[in-house]
C-alpha cells in the first residue's frame, strides 16, 4: 500500500490526502511530526528526504517527494479515467501545469505566512501577505471570466483536475495567516464547489461544505 | 515602576507561560513577546530560566541582561511576570503523580483574545460540530445539565458533572464513551479539564490550556496533557491534540468580536454557556480590562 509521510496540519500533505479521497486510493500515513517536534528536519527524515519538507510518498518502493510532483504521479497511475490529470490533451496538460507552478507560489506566500502567524517562523510576513493579496487577485479574476463561460473549475475542463487540489489548501488556510477572502467571491465559490467534490475529505481548519444550495453552476458536474 | 504597553494591573501581575520548557535548550536565547513587551528567555548554563525585555539588538547570554522579570519553571513551561507576581502559581498536583506522563502537546499562534481562546476550551456544545467523529458526533449533540461554581478551597471556577458522548475521547480510545469532565479555571488565563481516562476508571486524564496574551487580540496557546497512558507514544499523544487544536483555531479565530464582551447578557445564554458566564462574571469581578469589552458600570 501507498505510505504517506504526513502531518496533518500541513496543506501540502493534505493535497495528497485529497486526491486519494477523490480517487478512493487507500494508503497508510506516517505520521512526521513538524511541529514542534521538527521529525522533517531529523537524521531519519532526511534520509527519505535530504530536503527535509513533507509530502513524501514510497508506492511499493518507489519514492516521491513534491506535493505537486506526487499529485502528478498518483493521478498517472491511479485515475483510470484519466480527468484528473489529462495527459491525452496536450493544451489542458500545459493548463495544469501553469496551475500547478501557481500553487507553488502560493505556497511561498499564502503557507509562509500561515507559518509566521501559527508556528512563529522568522519571515517577512508583511511581504508574504502581499504576495498572497497579488496571486489571490489573479486567480479571484480567472475564475470570475471561466464562470462566464460556464467553467466551474481552474482549467477548462468538464472535470476538475490536480490543479484545483494543487491551489486549494493554502487558499482556504490563507485566513490563518492574516490573509482574508472576503475580496475574492470567485475564490470563495470556487472553494465551496472543490468542498462537494465527492470524496473531499476536511483537515483540522478545512470544514465540509454546509447544507445548502449547491452552487449555481453545474455544467460539468462531477 | 518601568513604564508597561499593558496598563491593566490585573493582566500585569499574573505569571503568564512563554515556551514549553522540553524545548528550550540551556544557553539559547528565544524571543517572544508578551502583553506587547518584546522579550528574550533562556535557561542558563545551570538550567535556571532568565527573562529580559529585549532591547531589539542581537540577545545574547553574556550576564549583561538588563533588569531580568521574575520567572519560574512550572507544569511543563517557563513562566513570566512583567509586574509582581503571586508567590505561587495555582495548584496542578496531578503533575506529581508519579505514574502519569506530563507533556507539552503543541504551541500555537491565534488571532483571538485570551478570553475567548479560553471560553471556547470551556464549551462542549461545540464538540458534535467541531470535533466531529473525535470529541462528538450528531446525534449526541445536548449538553446535560452541570455545575459551575466558584470553588471553596481557592480562587478559581469549577464546573463539575459535564458529561457528554465521545467517538473518540483521546489517543488510546478504542470506541465511543460517555464521558464526564471537570474543568478548573485557576488562572485567568490557564484551564484545566480533567475527564475520565480510558485507561483508569478510577483516574482522569488532564488536559491543560495555558494561553499567553501576545496583544489584546492575539494570543499564543499552549497545551499541556498529564495523562495516565502507557502505551501511546508521546508524538502519537501530541498529534492527536494537534489535530483537536487545528480544527479550534479557525473557529476562534472567527469570534466576534475578538475581545471577550464581559456584560451580562452581552450574547445569549444557554446551558453549554452556564461555565462560560461564570467565568465572564469572575473576570469582571476581578476588575479586568485587557483583551476584554468591560461591563460599563451606570
Ligand atoms: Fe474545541
Amino acid at each position: 500500500m501507498i505510505r504517506l509521510y504526513d502531518y496533518e496540519l500541513s496543506g501540502n500533505c493534505y493535497k495528497i490526502r485529497l486526491l486519494c479521497g477523490f480517487l478512493g486510493l487507500a494508503y497508510t500515513s506516517v505520521p512526521i511530526e513538524f511541529h514542534p517536534g521538527r521529525a522533517h528536519k531529523g537524521a531519519d527524515f532526511l534520509r527519505i528526504n535530504p530536503l527535509g519538507q513533507l509530502p513524501v510518498i514510497d508506492d511499493d518502493g518507489f519514492v516521491l517527494r513534491d506535493a505537486q510532483a506526487i499529485l502528478t504521479y498518483l493521478a498517472a497511475r491511479y485515475d483510470p479515467a484519466r480527468t484528473w490529470y489529462p495527459v491525452s490533451d496536450a493544451r489542458l496538460l500545459g493548463e495544469v501545469g501553469q496551475w500547478l507552478a501557481f500553487a507553488d507560489s502560493i505556497t511561498a506566500t499564502a503557507s509562509a505566512a500561515r507559518l509566521h502567524d501559527s508556528f512563529f517562523h522568522d519571515l517577512d510576513v508583511d511581504a508574504a501577505r502581499a504576495g498572497a493579496h497579488r496571486l489571490f487577485r489573479i486567480l479571484d479574476a480567472h475564475l470570475w471570466f471561466a464562470e462566464q463561460e460556464g467553467r466551474i473549475w481552474l482549467c477548462p475542463a468538464p472535470q476538475p483536475t490536480i490543479a484545483d487540489i494543487a491551489c486549494f489548501p493554502y487558499v482556504i488556510l490563507s485566513e490563518e495567516g492574516g490573509i482574508f477572502l472576503q475580496d475574492y467571491p470567485a475564490i470563495r465559490r470556487w472553494c465551496d464547489r472543490v468542498k462537494r467534490i465527492p470524496g473531499f475529505v476536511p483537515m483540522p481548519g478545512v470544514f465540509p461544505a454546509g447544507p445548502g444550495l449547491p452552487p449555481p453552476l453545474t455544467a460539468g458536474s462531477v | 515602576m518601568t513604564e508597561r504597553r499593558c496598563t491593566d494591573p490585573v493582566i500585569l501581575n499574573q505569571w503568564h507561560p512563554l515556551h514549553p520548557a522540553d524545548q528550550m535548550e540551556a544557553t539559547r536565547v528565544t524571543r517572544t513577546i508578551l502583553l506587547e513587551e518584546p522579550l528574550c528567555h533562556a535557561l542558563d548554563a545551570n538550567g535556571a530560566p532568565l527573562v529580559w525585555p529585549s532591547a531589539g539588538s542581537a540577545p545574547r547570554l553574556d550576564g549583561s541582561q538588563p533588569s531580568p522579570l521574575p520567572a519560574r519553571l512550572a507544569y511543563g513551561f517557563l513562566w513570566a511576570c512583567l509586574g509582581t507576581p503571586p508567590d505561587d502559581l495555582f495548584p496542578f498536583p496531578e503533575t506529581a503523580e508519579p505514574d502519569r506522563r506530563n507533556l507539552a502537546t503543541g504551541t500555537f499562534g491565534v488571532h483571538v483574545s485570551a478570553g475567548r481562546a479560553i471560553e471556547n476550551f470551556l464549551d462542549m456544545g461545540h464538540f458534535p460540530f467541531v470535533h466531529t467523529g473525535i470529541l462528538g458526533e450528531e446525534p449526541h449533540t445536548e449538553v446535560k445539565e452541570y455545575d459551575v461554581e466558584i470553588a471553596s478551597t481557592r480562587d478559581e471556577v469549577l464546573a463539575t458533572r459535564c458529561r457528554f458522548y465521545q467517538p473518540k475521547a483521546a489517543a488510546s480510545s478504542t470506541s465511543g464513551a460517555e464521558v464526564e469532565y471537570i474543568y478548573r479555571v485557576p488562572h485567568i488565563n490557564c484551564a484545566i479539564l480533567y475527564k475520565s481516562s480510558p485507561n483508569d476508571l478510577e483516574r482522569r486524564d488532564a488536559i491543560a490550556l495555558f494561553v499567553q496574551p501576545v496583544g489584546p487580540e492575539q494570543v499564543i496557546a499552549h497545551t499541556f496533557m498529564s495523562v495516565l497512558d502507557n502505551d501511546s507514544s508521546d508524538t502519537g499523544i501530541r498529534l492527536f491534540q494537534q489535530t483537536i487544536f487545528g480544527q479550534d483555531k479557525p473557529i476562534l479565530e472567527n469570534q466576534f468580536p475578538r475581545r471577550l464582551p464581559l456584560a451580562p447578557r452581552a450574547e445569549t445564554p444557554i446551558r453549554a454557556d452556564k461555565s462560560s458566564i461564570a467565568y465572564r462574571r469572575w473576570l469582571s469581578s476581578k476588575g479586568l480590562t485587557y483583551g476584554v469589552i468591560p461591563a460599563v458600570a451606570e
